[in-house]
C-alpha cells in the first residue's frame, strides 16, 4: 500500500511538469497547426533561468519564485520572437514547421552549451522546500509537493482565462473556426501571437520546476519534447481536458512500469502502449466533431 | 479511354531519359572518378555519406512524393546496422562463439536471437526482411487507421526514440550506449586492408546507384502517380476509388528497407554502430540533405545527403559546435526559403531559360503540397 501510494505520488510529480509542458504544445497546435520543437528548448531556458536567479540572489527565499516569472517571460518572449521571424510564414506548412523549428532548437542548445558549458548544473533547492511531509504514512518531499501545486495552479488559471475572458474567449473561438472569427472582428493574428507567449511562457515555467527535480544541461529539453508531444496526441490536439487526462495517465503509468522493469525498459513500454491506444482512438480520448474530411 | 494525362503533353523524349542520364552520370562520378581523385580517407568517408544518402532515397520516395514525413528512420537504420554489427561481431568471435564485448559486460552467456545471425545469408535476409516487416506491420496500423500528418510525424519519432532507449537499456545483448563496434572482418575480408576499404565504397556506389534506380521506376510507374495523388489529394483518391493506404504503405517500406540497407553497410565502413546512430536526433539529421537537395527530386535527396555529410565532417573537424550551428541554419534557411530544395533552384532557372516542355515534369517533381 504505501509503495504505491509512493509510486503515485511520484508518477503525480513528474506528470505535473510534463502537463506544464504539454499544455503549452496543445495551445499552439491546437490553434495554429505549428509542431514547435524548440518548445523543449524554451523549457531549457527556463531551467538556466532558474540556476542564473539563484547564482545572483545567492540563498535568498525569493529567488524560486523570481525564477518561476522571469523564467515565464523567458520562455514567453522566446516564443513570440520564434513566431514573428519565422513562423508566421509558414502556417500554410504545418509539417516543415516541425523540422524549421528543430533547426532553432539546435541553435538554441548549442547556445546554452557556449554559455553555460556542456556539464549539467545543479540549482539549490531553496530551504523553506526541503524536507517532507507525512501523508499517509509516507514522507512527501516538499519540492515534489510544490510542484504539483504549481502546475495545478497554472493550469486552473489557464482554465480560467480561457473561460471567463475576453481573450480567452478570442482563443477558442480562433481554435474553433479562424475564418468565422476572423469574420466576426477578432485579430486572429494578435490572438496567436498572444498564444504562443502563454503557451512558451509555460515551458518556462515548466524548466524552473524542473531544477527542483535534477539538474539541467543543454539538452534537458529533447528528453522531454518526444514525450510531451505524445501527450498532446494521447489527449486530443487542442483539447486541455485531454492532455491533462494523457499528461497523469502517462506520468503515473510510467512511474508503476518502472517499478516493475528498468527505466529505459518502462519507456519502451509506455511508448509501445500509446501507439496501440491510438490505433483504437486515432484522434486521441477527446475529439472535436466536425464534418471536415481531412 | 482519358486518361488525366491528356490535359498535359506528354513528356519529351529527353524527360523521360532525364533520369538515367542522370544515373549514368552519377555512376561515372561515383565509380570511376572518386576512386581516382579521392585519397583513401577521403574515399572512406564519401562511402559513409552514401550510404546516408540510400537511406535518404527512401526519404525521398516517402516524404517528398508521399507526403510523409518519415522521422523514424533512425530506427529502419539501425535495425540493419545492428543486424550486420552482430553478424560481424559473430564471425570475429574467438573460439567459444561469444561476441568480446559479452564476456565484457555479462556472463559470457549469448542470447538465442542471436544465433541466427551466425549464417552470412540469413543475416542478409535479416537486413531487408526484418525492417520490411516491421514496416508492412506498423504501416498498416497505421495507414489503415488514417493516421496521417503531424500524427505520423511524431509517432514515428516516438517509436525510434523507443528504440534507442531500448538499445541502451539492454547493454548485455547490445552493448547498450557504446553499441557495437571494433569489426575486424567483412565475411571474410579484412577490414583493414586498403583493397578491401575500397571495395566496401564501390559496393555502395552501386547500392545507391541501384536504389536511385529502383525509386526512378517507382516513380513513373502508375504507383508513383497515384502516390502522388496521395499526398495532394487523400480524400479525392478515396472517392475515386482507390485505397490511398495502399500506396502509402508501399513507400514506406520501400523507404524503411532502403534506410536498413544504408544502415548494414554503415557498419563496416564506418566500424561502429551506437544508439547516437539511430535516435530522434540523427534521425532528423537524414532529413537535413532531404530538404537541402529537394525533397520530391530523384537526385536531391542523395545529393543533398552526401552535402550534408560533407559539410559535417568538415565544419566539426575545423570548429567543435560550429556543426550543430550551421545544421541549424540549414534547416531555418531551407524550409523557410527554399521548401523544394536547392534542386527546384535548378528546375526553376531552367523553366526561365525557356524549357518550357519540362515544365509538367518540374511541376510533379518539384512542387511541395501544403501537407
Amino acid at each position: 500500500m504505501e509503495t504505491v501510494v509512493a509510486q503515485v505520488f511520484t508518477g503525480l510529480s513528474s506528470a505535473s511538469v510534463l502537463l506544464l509542458v504539454a499544455i503549452g504544445l496543445t495551445l499552439t497546435f491546437g490553434q495554429m497547426g505549428v509542431i514547435n520543437m524548440a518548445h523543449g528548448e524554451f523549457l531549457m531556458a527556463g531551467s538556466y533561468t532558474a540556476f542564473v536567479t539563484a547564482s545572483i540572489l545567492r540563498g535568498s527565499a525569493l529567488s524560486l519564485p523570481v525564477a518561476l516569472v522571469v523564467g515565464f517571460l523567458i520562455g514567453g518572449l522566446l516564443g513570440i520572437a520564434l513566431e514573428a521571424t519565422i513562423l508566421r510564414w509558414m502556417y500554410d506548412r504545418p509539417l516543415d514547421t516541425l523540422l524549421v523549428t528543430f533547426g532553432v532548437g539546435l541553435i538554441l542548445q548549442q547556445l546554452a552549451r557556449d554559455i553555460f558549458g556542456a556539464p549539467a548544473k545543479e540549482v539549490s533547492t531553496p530551504t523553506w522546500l526541503s524536507g517532507t511531509v507525512p501523508i499517509l504514512g509516507y514522507g512527501f518531499p516538499v519540492t515534489r509537493l510544490f510542484i504539483i501545486a504549481l502546475s495545478a495552479l497554472c493550469v486552473a488559471g489557464l482554465f480560467a482565462m480561457l473561460r471567463l475572458t475576453d481573450l480567452g474567449r478570442r482563443i477558442r473561438a480562433t481554435v474553433a473556426n479562424r475564418d468565422l472569427a476572423e469574420s466576426l472582428g477578432i485579430s486572429t493574428r494578435r490572438t496567436d501571437r498572444t498564444t504562443f507567449f502563454i503557451g512558451s511562457g509555460l515551458a518556462g515555467v515548466a524548466g524552473v520546476a524542473l531544477t527542483l527535480l535534477g539538474s539541467t544541461g543543454p539538452t534537458v529539453g529533447t528528453s522531454y519534447i518526444v514525450e510531451a508531444f505524445l501527450v498532446v496526441v494521447v489527449g486530443g490536439i487542442g483539447q486541455l481536458k485531454g492532455t491533462i487526462l494523457a499528461a497523469l495517465g502517462i506520468g503515473i503509468g510510467r512511474s508503476f512500469l518502472e517499478s516493475w522493469t528498468s527505466g529505459s525498459m518502462a519507456q519502451v513500454l509506455m511508448l509501445l502502449a500509446i501507439v496501440a491506444f491510438l490505433q483504437i482512438r486515432p484522434q486521441g480520448i477527446f475529439t472535436t466533431t466536425t464534418r471536415s474530411l481531412a | 479511354m482519358t486518361s488525366p494525362r491528356t490535359s498535359f503533353a506528354e513528356p519529351t523524349r529527353f524527360a523521360k531519359a532525364g533520369p538515367w542520364i542522370g544515373l549514368a552520370v552519377l555512376a561515372v562520378a561515383l565509380l570511376v572518378i572518386a576512386p581516382l581523385a579521392l585519397s583513401p580517407f577521403r574515399l572512406g568517408l564519401l562511402a559513409k555519406y552514401l550510404c546516408y544518402a540510400i537511406a535518404a532515397v527512401g526519404i525521398g520516395l516517402a516524404w517528398g512524393r508521399g507526403g510523409m514525413l518519415v522521422l523514424g528512420q533512425g530506427m529502419y537504420f539501425g535495425l540493419g546496422g545492428y543486424a550486420m554489427a552482430m553478424h560481424l561481431k559473430l564471425a570475429d568471435a574467438g573460439p567459444n562463439g561469444i561476441p568480446d564485448f559479452m564476456l565484457l559486460y555479462a556472463d559470457g552467456q549469448m542470447p538465442l536471437w542471436w544465433e541466427p545471425f551466425r549464417s552470412p545469408l540469413v543475416t542478409l535476409a535479416a537486413i531487408v526482411l526484418v525492417p520490411g516487416l516491421l514496416a508492412t506491420i506498423l504501416g498498416l496500423a497505421i495507414f489503415k487507421r488514417r493516421i496521417k500528418g503531424a500524427y505520423f510525424a511524431i509517432l514515428s519519432q516516438a517509436l525510434t526514440a523507443a528504440f534507442a532507449l531500448l538499445l541502451i537499456g539492454q547493454v548485455k545483448t547490445t552493448g547498450g550506449y557504446n553499441g557495437l563496434n571494433n569489426f575486424r572482418g567483412f565475411f571474410g575480408y579484412s577490414l583493414y586492408d586498403p583493397a578491401n576499404k575500397k571495395m566496401l565504397y564501390l559496393i555502395a556506389a552501386g547500392v545507391l546507384l541501384l536504389s536511385l534506380a529502383l525509386v526512378a521506376h517507382l516513380q513513373r510507374s502508375r504507383f508513383g502517380e497515384l502516390l502522388i495523388a496521395t499526398r495532394d489529394a487523400e480524400e479525392r483518391v478515396r472517392f475515386l476509388g482507390q485505397d490511398p493506404a495502399f500506396p502509402k504503405l508501399l513507400a514506406y517500406v520501400v523507404a524503411a528497407v532502403l534506410a536498413a540497407v544504408g544502415g548494414a553497410l554503415y557498419v563496416p565502413i564506418v566500424g561502429i554502430i551506437s544508439p547516437d546512430d539511430v535516435g530522434v536526433v540523427a534521425s532528423i539529421g537524414l532529413i537535413a540533405g532531404v530538404a537541402l537537395g529537394g525533397r520530391a527530386s530523384l537526385f536531391g535527396p542523395a545529393l543533398g545527403a552526401i552535402a550534408v555529410g560533407y559539410a559535417e565532417s568538415t565544419l566539426s573537424e575545423r570548429f567543435a559546435g560550429s556543426w550543430t550551428y550551421f545544421q541549424g541554419a540549414l534547416f531555418i534557411v531551407v524550409l523557410l526559403l527554399l521548401p523544394g530544395g536547392l534542386s527546384s533552384v535548378l528546375a526553376k532557372a531552367r523553366e526561365a531559360a525557356g524549357g518550357r516542355r519540362l515544365r509538367r515534369v518540374h511541376a510533379e517533381a518539384g512542387e511541395v503540397a501544403a501537407v
